[in-house]
């Protein structure tokens, strides 16, 4: 009998720390949530090995698609001119001295188009630059 | 003395609805949060203007990509997967090296990516780029 009476002690989970939990999720998704998103161009990247994340915060990238046809997009504009990229660089890095570049190009792309764009982000002063590719094998 | 009863009714803020709201916007920022797993391979360019830093000859590795991929390595042709092997050797054997890499104009990117990660393999650390020749 009173094996049958200890089965009946209270099972219930506790949850009354139920809301702190999720405060903490809350507040951990609010701060490394950034909602500025860029949708850029459609590109197959190259693949490679020895791809690494970008150090520090996405907040410092700035990212420049070239897609089929030379066209560039640099965050939300669209490059017409090549000078223009320069432009477009430049205001974004003199506020923000930390800025990291990431380039995302085309497979196919020719290097006089990748080269005009490293020239044009030398001029910005913008060096330090990210090749996005997808993890790959052998090739 | 009723209006001074009426001070002491209930002004208490009700919460039971506070974890609804805060379950609301926990899904909200788990939706729009996207997790960025990309990656890529990272490079410093050089500052601009046309400094010509000279390098000693022995320091130096020359290494060209043509159109069609071909590898040249101080001379000789090798391939894109040789290069990581080469390279390492040389630079254990000259701690000083710098790789100067050269494409065409017309080289695909998809080359060159792979070049770079070949040359990230052997662990160079310097690396200069060429421009490419203008006609």
């Amino acid at each position: 009998m009173q094996i049958k009476k200890k089965s009946k002690v209270n099972v219930a989970i506790p949850t009354a720390s139920m809301p702190d939990i999720i405060f903490m999720l809350l507040i951990f998704f609010m701060v490394a949530t950034v909602i500025r998103q860029y949708s850029g161009l459609q590109v197959k990247l190259p693949d490679a090995q020895k791809i690494q994340k970008i150090e520090g915060s996405k907040r410092h990238v700035m990212t420049i698609w070239v897609g089929e046809g030379n066209q560039i997009v640099c965050n939300d504009v669209t490059i017409k001119k090549m000078s223009e990229l320069r432009q477009v660089v430049y205001e974004k890095r003199a506020n923000d001295p930390q800025l990291k570049i990431a380039l995302k190009i085309e497979k196919t792309t020719d290097m006089g188009m990748v080269n005009d764009v490293h020239q044009e982000l030398r001029k910005a002063s913008a060096l330090s630059v990210y090749y996005f590719a997808v993890p790959g094998g052998e090739f | 003395m009723l209006l001074g009863k009426k001070k002491e009714s209930n002004v208490e803020i009700p919460s039971a609805s506070l974890s609804d709201i805060v379950f609301l916007l926990l899904i909200f920022f788990l939706v729009t949060t996207s997790i960025d797993t990309e990656k890529g391979l990272d490079l410093v360019l050089p500052p601009p203007g046309d400094t010509e830093i000279k390098i000693p000859k022995e320091n130096l590795a020359n290494m060209l990509v043509n159109a069609s991929g071909q590898v040249l390595l101080d001379g000789e042709i090798i391939k894109v997967r040789q290069i990581s092997r080469i390279i390492r050797e040389k630079i254990t054997a000259n701690p000083n090296l710098v790789i100067s890499l050269k494409t065409d104009k017309e080289t695909e990117y998809d080359i060159y990516i792979h070049v770079l990660d070949q040359l990230k393999k052997a662990e160079a650390k310097k690396i200069s780029l060429a421009e490419p020749d203008k006609e």
